[in-house]
């Protein structure tokens, strides 16, 4: 019995959301009296995994083979479930990326393990293993029993605040059987936004809607977001007018995002649109109209024009 | 070519969420079901494939009898024939058996489902499909083409996209830009009432996850608006009073 946690590095660091479900899995296996072991495959150097300690893990397991080097969800799979039967793991945490999402439901196949997807809370193991997740794009909560003896969680983002010690982590490599077929797919170009802060990793978000009039106007948007260390975000029909990149739009039908300051500037707050944003901790409204549905599900509100609104934001957000 | 459609009937977009019978069902009273909008991109694509490259069209729902006027809807958007599976669907690997169970009958070349449902919001299904076929699986797909016997998929990914290649069979779930969503025409709606629509029961009973209730999200404090001319002053409440800049 052990709790084995998927991890991502980036740019030579555990991802913001890895340290998160580390820490997550970390607790778990306090909490079940048994140890967190860490699965990462690809290039990275020791020291970066090292630093899985400081979340609270005890040993992460490096996955080298050369094939591993293109984060490829299938054959990261085949990994992650060789590493569950390696160290007898009955949980498997997961942060969602788009990465991991091509696994879980994989390993779950493969271990026919119970599975909660959008987890946002530590579990209740007072009565079997009980997590709370978000269903129904936010708008409700779910209470799931999970019954097979493997279990796999999904976190949400935000599901935990982090804290750190000075722990390291021991490394151990680690050489997985893969098949063929983990490689049927191949990957023949990555088009990828260089330097921004992504979307589903970012604590801050400026998003921006049809209120906006126009793709030559989103400068103030962009101005807004780089003086806070923002990401940018947007409606849906501004990524269908291709105002704006569609990995921008949130809602019911884009990226979920839950991060601690959601800032929506003429946006006017469609359920749909909620859907994506509601988890976020705290919500900033700014629109002319003093009657759009999204002032009733901000905290903080301002009636007013963008064109005017944003620029002073900007401003009084460079002087901090 | 054989294309199978997976699609759920889940609550308009626009429902607010309620539960009743100490909060362990979903309330239906008032709510429309519709199909989900992922799964609508699919068969839209599904439906743009068999114009272009001739191919037939089945739609699949794990679901009880009040899931039907949903798949007779796909059936007037296009699709040939439907089965649906009578059961509640309970989890995704429950539902994904029951997938996997018709799709080893009947030999699909493309599985096309949602990239996620708009109720459980797993986005599990097809990848449990893919690894029960040992075929690919592949979300959330934006552009599918087929050309011979190379399908070519774009897929996003955080910050981007990812063009790749496989061979059929394949499992994808889908998202837009693939398709525009389809209305059914006046033509569509009358065929659809005799196109075969199949009923099949359920094979096995795994049920690895089990919903003991519900909730609803607690509500937001009411607003605190500022005035228009004192907008600086939010930037200095998001430091002193939330803490979060
Ligand atoms: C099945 C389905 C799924 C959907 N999924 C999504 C989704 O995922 N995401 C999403 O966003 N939408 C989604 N929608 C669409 C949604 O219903 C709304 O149409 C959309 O969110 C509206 O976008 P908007 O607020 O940018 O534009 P609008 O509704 O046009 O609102 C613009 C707002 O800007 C304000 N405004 C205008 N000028 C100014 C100014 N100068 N200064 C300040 N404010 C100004 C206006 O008062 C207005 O409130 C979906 C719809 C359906 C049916
Ligand atoms: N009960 C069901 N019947 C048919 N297809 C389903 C069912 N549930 C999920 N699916 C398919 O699987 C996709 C992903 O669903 P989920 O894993 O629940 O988010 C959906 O978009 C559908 O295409």
């Amino acid at each position: 019995m052990s709790v084995l946690i998927f991890a991502e590095v980036e740019n030579g660091k555990l991802k913001r959301s890895s340290q998160e479900s580390i820490f997550y899995g970390a607790k778990v296996a306090g909490m079940m009296g048994t140890s967190a072991t860490v699965i990462v495959a690809g290039q990275s150097d020791n020291s970066s995994l090292a630093e899985a300690g400081k979340y609270g893990a005890s040993k992460v397991l490096h996955a080298t083979d050369a094939r591993l080097n293109e984060p490829n969800g299938m054959a990261y799979a085949t990994v992650v479930a060789a590493a569950a039967r390696q160290e007898g793991a009955s949980v498997i945490v997961l942060a969602k990326s788009s990465l991991a999402d091509a696994m879980t439901a994989r390993l779950a196949g493969k271990l026919k393990a119970g599975l909660a997807a959008n987890v946002i809370e530590l579990p209740d193991l007072s009565n079997g293993f009980r997590v709370k997740s978000s269903i129904y794009t936010g708008k409700a909560f779910a209470y799931n029993d999970l019954k097979a003896d493997t279990k796999i969680l999904a976190i949400k983002k935000n599901t935990i605040a982090v804290e750190e010690t000075d722990a390291a982590a021991t490394v151990e490599s680690f050489t997985p059987a893969l098949n063929d077929g983990d490689f049927a797919v191949t990957v023949k170009n990555v088009v990828k936004a260089t330097g921004d802060i992504l979307l589903p990793e970012a604590d801050l978000v400026v998003s921006a809607g049809r209120g906006l009039k126009g793709p030559e106007n989103w400068g103030i948007v962009e101005d807004l977001a780089k003086a806070l260390g923002a990401a940018t975000a947007c409606s849906k029909p501004v990524s269908d007018l291709d105002w704006r990149p569609h990995h921008e739009h949130v809602g019911q039908t884009g990226i979920k995002v839950s991060p601690n300051l959601y800032i929506a500037a003429g946006i006017s707050g469609a359920i749909q649109h909620l859907a994506g944003v509601n988890s976020s901790k705290v919500i900033v409204v700014i629109n002319k109209d003093p009657e759009a549905p999204f002032f009733k599900s901000a905290d903080y509100g301002i009636v007013g024009d963008v064109f005017d609104v944003l620029p002073r934001l900007t401003k009084a957000a460079q002087a901090l | 070519m054989k294309i199978l459609v997976c699609v759920t009937s889940v609550p308009d977009t626009t429902t607010k969420i309620t539960f009743t019978d100490n909060n362990t069902k979903l309330s239906k009273a008032g709510v429309t079901f519709i199909t989900g909008p992922y799964d609508d991109y699919a068969l839209a694509r599904a439906v743009e494939l068999k114009e272009k490259l001739g191919a037939s069209v089945t739609v699949l729902n794990v679901g009880g009898v009040d899931a039907e006027p949903v798949i007779r809807k796909c059936l007037a958007i296009g699709a040939d024939d439907a089965i649906r599976v009578n059961a509640e669907p309970r989890d995704a690997f429950f539902v994904a058996e029951q997938i996997a169970a018709i799709a080893k009958e009947n030999k699909y070349d493309l599985i096309l489902m949602g990239r996620e449902s708009i109720d459980f919001n797993g986005g599990q299904v097809h990848g449990i499909v893919g690894e029960m076929l040992g075929i690919p699986s592949i979300s959330p797909v934006m552009l599918l083409d087929i050309d011979g016997d190379t399908v070519k998929i774009t897929r996003e990914i955080e910050g981007g996209k990812e063009e790749l290649e496989a061979k059929l069979p394949l499992v994808l779930g889908c998202q837009e830009p693939i398709a525009e969503w389809k209305i059914p025409n006046m033509r569509g709606i009358m065929t659809a009432r005799t196109k075969p629509l199949k009923v099949v029961e359920p094979t096995g009973t795994d049920v690895l996850t089990d919903v003991s209730g519900y909730e609803l999200p607690p509500a937001r404090g009411a607003v605190k608006m500022i005035k228009a001319e004192d907008a600086e002053t939010l930037i200095q409440l998001l430091r002193t009073e939330a803490k979060i800049i």
